[in-house]
């Protein structure tokens, strides 16, 4: 199967590869997909909590070329977004970008899932303390 | 050295130079029908094609008079089964076979179950192997065919077909293999192993595509078939159609050229293997062979790179024609049926490469793909978030999963 420049491009040259610490406040982290079925994802951001900005974003993936482009790129995406920006990507966004063909359209949803994962476990950090507070 | 680098040699073979040259003259001025028997045309044709048929006869240990010329493996295997099927219906119903069998094999069994056949697909052991022992406890009264496969064209592992033969022989019950992968790689001999049916095909044996054959054997026991192709009686009636005569003279060379070179280019082949899979092994941690370490086709490695998608892998090794048994390509998700069928698990499945070294392979390609290779599968690993988990310490079967 012929892959788009632009997949090989962001396999060749994969943008913010790496981890934060998962334990940081202002990280959020998510993990999706399973071994078993061929594809992992792990994306990260790094919120900053008084503008709601996402300052920086990194991922792992396991999985076919789409998969760790989509992720490459929703990484690009990610930054300088507020996290309302970020919950609007859609995977088609990045079916375009790439030019996924149809057998790879899942792998743009694992990305959309990933971000949407990622947002989630941030926004549940930041609400534990805050119910600590209205506990007391 | 030219890139990308041919080790896809289980898949298909570069036809030998020496096979295209014998070829040539029958596409041209010897255009002859070989059953066209008033004049020299047809004689010469006739002839090339009888030819043709020692010569491949003689690789199997068998005679030409047991030699049906069709399209390939994938009727050879279709002929055989079918065709015993039908022909032995008054005598039994059941046929035995196993689960790594190639599709060519397997998805005729299952036409004929949907006609009233009853078909036991025997499970196969880590390595990929059916014993004798489970082929005599599979058997009733009413089996009438045995079909295993002589060695598997993913995991190449070869399985004890001398023993099965023997079993058959002394239960009376016919016995088919696909030896597609085997012939012209490793000694296949008929009698000494008690074949009654054989598939092979030119193309994996550096002939051209679209010619295999059928070995059917002739007496102890005479095997009839009931042909699946009607009309002019060619092939003693169990296979009609004009012969495809260049391609049979191509099959018959290859044949020849593999019957005379096998030995002196098993050991080349077994040594390019070798060093491949050393070269790779010995600086990639957690990397696992799947098939049989040892008992297996001397140009074929099958290996699992942990933590690495095996498609996500041949994107970055692209300079290596290879082949995975990720299905991350087709819309299933499933990994390959043979590995799962070896136990391997579908994580490791979907991590797995097939290297198939051939007759036209050199050290120099061995040693860029094994660089190639390793510095990919380290670069894809520290990309890997199963990787990262696996050094932390975490447990890979303990997590809960997002399946999707």
């Amino acid at each position: 199967m012929p892959y788009s420049d632009a997949i090989l491009e962001h396999y060749n040259n994969p943008r913010n590869v790496g981890s934060f610490s998962q334990t940081e406040l202002n990280v959020g982290t998510g993990l999706v997909g399973a071994p078993e079925c061929g594809d992992v994802m792990k994306l990260q951001i790094l919120v900053n909590p008084f503008t709601g900005v996402i300052e920086d974003a990194k991922f792992k993936t396991f999985g076919c070329g789409s998969a760790i482009a989509s992720s490459s790129l929703a990484t690009e995406w990610l930054k300088g977004k507020t996290i309302d920006e970020a919950m609007a990507i859609r995977n088609t966004q990045i079916v375009e970008e790439l030019a996924l063909p149809p057998v790879k359209v899942h792998c743009s949803v694992l990305a959309e899932d990933a971000i949407k994962a990622a947002i989630l476990n941030y926004q549940e950090k930041q609400a534990v303390p805050a119910e600590l507070v209205a506990a007391h | 050295m030219k890139l990308p680098i041919y080790l896809d040699n289980n898949s298909t073979t570069r036809t030998d130079p020496r096979v295209v040259e014998a070829i040539l003259p029958w596409f041209t001025e010897k255009f002859g029908n070989a059953a066209s028997r008033n004049h020299p045309f047809g004689w010469e044709a006739e002839e090339a094609v009888e030819k043709a048929r020692e010569q491949v006869a003689a690789l199997i240990g068998a005679s030409g008079r047991e030699i049906i010329f069709t399209s390939g493996a994938t009727e050879s295997n279709n002929l055989a089964i079918k065709g015993v099927a039908a022909m032995y219906k008054k005598k039994g119903n059941h046929i035995i076979t196993a689960a790594i069998e190639h599709k060519a094999v397997l998805d005729p069994c299952k036409r004929l179950e949907k006609e009233g056949y009853s078909v036991t697909v025997l499970p196969v052991d880590k390595f990929g192997r059916v014993t004798a022992e489970q082929i005599r406890e599979a058997i009733t009264d009413k089996t009438i065919l045995v079909s295993i496969m002589f060695a598997n064209n993913e995991i190449g592992t070869i399985n004890p077909i001398a023993e099965i033969g023997k079993l058959c022989k002394e239960k009376g019950i016919l016995f088919h293999t696909d030896a597609v992968q085997a012939v012209g790689k490793i000694p296949v001999d008929v009698e000494a192993m008690g074949i009654d049916l054989l598939s092979m095909t030119a193309h994996k044996m550096y002939g051209p595509k679209g010619i295999g054959a059928l070995y059917v054997r002739k007496k102890d026991p005479r095997v009839r078939l009931e042909p699946m192709i009607d009309g002019g009686g060619h092939e003693r009636g169990m296979r009609s159609g004009t012969l495809p005569v260049p391609l049979i003279v191509g099959h018959g060379e290859a044949c020849e050229i593999a019957r005379l070179e096998m030995a002196e280019e098993s050991k080349k082949t077994f040594a390019l293997r070798e060093s491949l899979r050393k070269q790779i092994m010995d600086n990639l941690p957690e990397t696992f062979i799947n098939g049989h370490p040892e008992n297996r086709l001397p140009g074929n490695i099958n290996l699992s790179f942990a933590y690495v998608e095996g498609e996500g892998l041949m994107m970055g090794i692209k300079d290596l024609a290879v082949s995975s048994g990720s299905a991350c390509t087709s819309a299933s998700l499933e990994p390959s049926y043979v590995l799962r069928a070896l136990g391997v698990g579908d994580e490791l499945a979907h991590s797995s490469i097939r290297f198939g070294l051939g007759r036209f392979n050199t050290q120099e390609e061995v040693d860029y793909a094994a660089k190639l290779v390793v510095s990919e599968v380290s670069r894809l690993r520290e990309m890997s978030p199963l990787y990262e988990m696996a050094l932390a310490g975490i447990d890979l079967k303990s997590v809960q999963w997002a399946h999707h």
